[in-house]
């Protein structure tokens, strides 16, 4: 194992207007090894990619390949040299077939024409040397994320040989997928190619990598050995500070259970054919009620059933003892329910405009259009949300696209919080964001839950929403199929709920 | 069988063509004479500078791009080339001038679209005005081209067996579709065009040269419909301001008929032929009929390309139900 690093990079410097993203950084890539580099959103993981890759340039600082300097200058740079990259992103052309888009930029020529033919032959192998036995003459489109994932590794290989990029490339995968992938990762280490992987999934950095490099604050923490680094340690030095923090948010005041003896909204049986069968939900003052089954069950289904973004067609919801009708968010809004939706770039925040005109947004729409909110109240709500949820943001008139995930996330909260709603519905609120702003917005659930509202919370990790919530409703299969309180919501109910009826179709 | 049909990158086209065969069978059978092989050449014969423009323009498409300068442009080629012609400039110097302005017309425009980041639209607006303003420039009113070289070539009927022919025009515009489609298959600078229109900002990532194809792609559609104006002169042997108005969207609906989607990356360049004479049939199908407006052919082409669009969006949706 005493090899000489293919790649490393000495004491890097990088610095924006304002920010000092990465600050005397070392790295070593030794070849046939799967390199883990972790760190909270900021920490300078992208900063360090970026300049590996030429999008960026240092400051200061060495960057040796082979034993030789390098310093990349563009993408297409890096990949002559060897450094190939694979984003979060599939960067590759959807209506391309599978062949073209592994070798277009280079294809071989018989007569001055693109010989279709060796180029299918030999995207063929390629694919099989990925152990993917695919269509290579279809468009690219026609196949899942996954297998897309896969094209674009096979394109960067072609490219490029020495070094592999994985620039959080599990993000859009299942664990299915995600485990192929680990397969092929370990086949091309053993190949002897330096991988480096960027996630921030935790499990998925101990089961492939053999070392781990960690950054926080455009600093380097350390280089460890995966199996000498435990886990509880490594998230600890990722987030600098103790982990018994966390812990204790784990096992101490798990919500207490006196809510929900006077619900203020009850679902009888509302349903929509195709998205959920009928259910009957009982909503109280001061719960979270935690909604979890596997993707596809029906959460998401379910709570926008409630908010008005699908419309239910039977059964009825009664607000304090009246029926009330919701065919539209703004009847949500209206009834005092909040949304914040899964897909925050999609459907959340508005990149483009400030924190302020972020957080006012909801609240604006609930009173009406001509009604405007004096600059003075939005100044004062943005500053009191601002603060409230601790929102890291240079000023109010930041744009919101310039903040970190865990950020955003927070200001979409801030958003419906100025609604002041009776009911707050969270879809995977802590998706995508790092640990510490993780931890901090379960907190805030709980706070919130406090002050006399309502919490529906959706999340994939059962742990998370074990943690949070006052009750539990599982889904399986676009039904709601029980619900677990006290003593009864552990991992192990929820997880037999979850299989049970899997097994007897 | 009929999923696979519809699955398979070559519907459009297949679509295309069997429209085709039936709009021209529905004449046949409606009139008698419609069904003669020189009826089926004349498609070709009056549209010649249509299929060149419509070349060009699915060039264009494919790249995810759009040129609405083109029929501007015949019009200035026609009016430019036929005042040089009156003058007894050498008519070959003036169709060499003419490519070259075509050139340099469509290169500027390129330039602009990919250093500015001027959306291809405004900036070929822009294009559009300025060509037809030149042509009115150059001569209010029209100017007849008598060039004998140029009335020669507008005469010469090129003879096809069964006593039937086609012109020079229909010759050119066949070679440059026939160049444009296999360049588009197989080289790549074709591949790369096809790229850009699947995404220009992966291809850009891919380390795919897409200033450069960009900027080619529009000073190639200006050439083609340089070329288009040539023939449209040797067609109409006279240059006048309103020659081709609105050709440029004859072309684009045309190329969308023929399976070019207007988002980019999606079409055959063989496809924009079919579009043409779909388009051409139907003008034929109501001259034929004798009573209606001529300006039944424009509502019946405009239903059509409503529905190949509403085509393409089901095929892509259909696409995309089979990826989950």
């Amino acid at each position: 194992m005493e090899a000489e690093p293919i790649l490393t990079m000495a004491g890097i410097c990088k610095s924006y207007p304002g920010v000092r993203a990465l600050s005397n950084v070392d790295f070593d890539l030794m070849p046939g090894e799967i390199h883990a580099l972790v760190g909270e959103n900021g920490a300078g993981k992208s900063t360090l990619i970026k300049i590996l890759t030429g999008v960026e340039k240092l400051d200061s600082g060495r960057i040796t390949l082979e034993g030789k300097d390098i310093l990349p200058k563009s993408t297409q740079d890096a990949q002559k040299l060897g450094i190939g990259t694979v984003y979060q992103e599939i960067n590759l052309c959807p209506n391309l077939t599978v062949a073209e888009n592994i070798f277009i930029g280079k294809e071989k020529t018989k007569h001055g024409k693109i010989d279709w033919k060796s180029l299918y032959a030999d995207a063929r192998r390629t694919m099989k040397g990925l152990n993917l036995d695919i269509d290579v003459q279809k468009p690219l489109n026609s196949y899942s994320v996954a297998v897309q994932q896969m094209v674009a590794i096979a394109r960067t290989l072609e490219f490029s040989s020495k070094v592999l990029i994985l620039d959080e490339p599990t993000s859009s995968l299942d664990q299915n997928e995600a485990n192929k992938l680990f397969e092929i990762m370990r086949q091309l280490r053993d190949r002897g190619l330096g991988i480096l992987f960027i996630t921030h999934f935790i499990d998925q950095v101990y089961e492939v990598s053999d070392r781990i490099t960690i950054l926080r604050n455009g600093g380097l923490v350390g280089h460890y050995r995966t199996r000498d680094l435990p886990k509880v340690q490594m998230v600890a030095k990722m987030i600098g500070k103790d982990y018994s923090d966390l812990v204790a948010m784990d096992r101490t005041a798990r919500p207490e259970q006196e809510a929900a003896e006077k619900p203020f909204l009850r679902a009888e049986k509302l349903g929509r054919r195709g998205d959920i069968a009928p259910f009957d939900l009982a909503v109280g003052k001061g719960e979270v009620i935690g909604l979890t089954g596997l993707l596809g069950s029906g959460r998401t289904e379910l709570a926008q059933l409630l908010f008005g973004i699908r419309r239910a067609d039977t059964g009825r919801l009664v607000l304090n003892g009246k029926e009330i009708k919701i065919a539209k968010p703004i009847d949500g809004i209206r009834n005092g329910f909040a949304y914040c939706p899964e897909d925050r770039k999609a459907q959340g925040v508005i990149g483009e405009l400030t924190v302020r005109e972020n957080i006012i947004m909801a609240l604006q729409a609930s009173r009406g259009h001509l009604k405007r909110i004096s600059r003075k109240e939005q100044e004062a709500i943005a500053d009191r949300y601002i603060k409230a949820l601790n929102i890291k943001a240079s000023s109010q008139e930041q744009l919101v696209r310039n903040l970190s995930g865990g950020n955003q996330q927070k200001v979409i909260l801030a958003r419906w919080l100025a609604t002041d709603p009776e009911l707050l519905i969270l879809d995977e609120p802590t998706r995508g964001i790092d640990i510490g702003a993780k931890s901090e917005i379960q907190k805030l659930v709980r706070r919130l839950a406090k002050n006399d509202i309502a919490i529906l919370f959706i999340s994939s990790e059962v742990d998370e929403t074990l943690r949070c919530s006052t009750r539990l409703v599982v889904l399986r299969d676009k039904k709601v199929v029980g619900e677990l309180r006290g003593e009864d919501m552990n991992e192990n109910r929820v997880m037999r709920m979850i299989a049970e009826e899997v097994e007897q179709p | 069988m009929l999923k696979k049909l519809l699955r398979s990158k070559y519907f459009p086209i297949i679509i295309t063509s069997v429209l085709f065969v039936v709009l021209f069978g529905i004449g046949s059978a409606l009139f008698e004479g419609f069904f003669s092989l020189q009826v089926f050449l004349n498609l070709f014969i009056d549209n010649a500078y249509l299929i060149v423009i419509a070349t060009g323009m699915s060039m264009v498409l494919i790249l995810g791009g759009i040129d609405i300068s083109v029929g501007s442009v015949i019009a200035m080629v026609c009016m430019a080339s036929a005042a040089m012609l009156r003058d007894h400039v050498n008519p070959y110097l003036v169709m060499l001038l003419m490519v070259a302005v075509g050139a340099a017309f469509g290169f500027t425009q390129g330039c602009l679209i990919q250093f500015f980041k001027i959306q291809p639209f405004i900036v070929t607006l822009a294009g559009l005005f300025f060509a037809r303003g030149m042509t009115a420039v150059i001569n209010t009113t029209s100017i007849n081209i008598k060039d004998p070289t140029y009335v020669a070539i507008s005469n010469a009927k090129i003879p096809l067996p069964g006593g039937n022919y086609v012109s020079p025009g229909v010759v050119i515009a066949l070679v440059l579709l026939a160049a444009a489609s296999l360049v588009m298959t197989y080289t790549k600078f074709g591949r790369t065009v096809y790229a850009i229109g699947g995404n220009e900002a992966s291809a850009n990532l891919m380390g795919l040269p897409v200033g450069k194809t960009k900027i080619l792609v529009y000073t190639v559609n200006g050439i083609y419909s340089s070329i288009a104006g040539i023939v449209f002169s040797f067609y109409m042997l006279s240059g006048y301001t309103r020659h081709a108005v609105g050709a440029e969207m004859d072309a684009i609906s045309s190329s969308v008929i023929g399976g070019m989607s207007l988002t980019g990356g999606i079409g055959y360049v063989p496809g924009a032929l079919f579009g043409v004479l779909i388009n051409g049939t139907i003008q034929t199908l109501i001259t034929f009929q004798g009573t209606l407006s001529s300006w039944w052919a424009k509502i019946v082409s405009g239903l059509l390309l409503c529905a190949f669009i509403v085509l393409q969006r089901m095929i892509l949706k259909n696409k995309g139900v089979g990826e989950s």
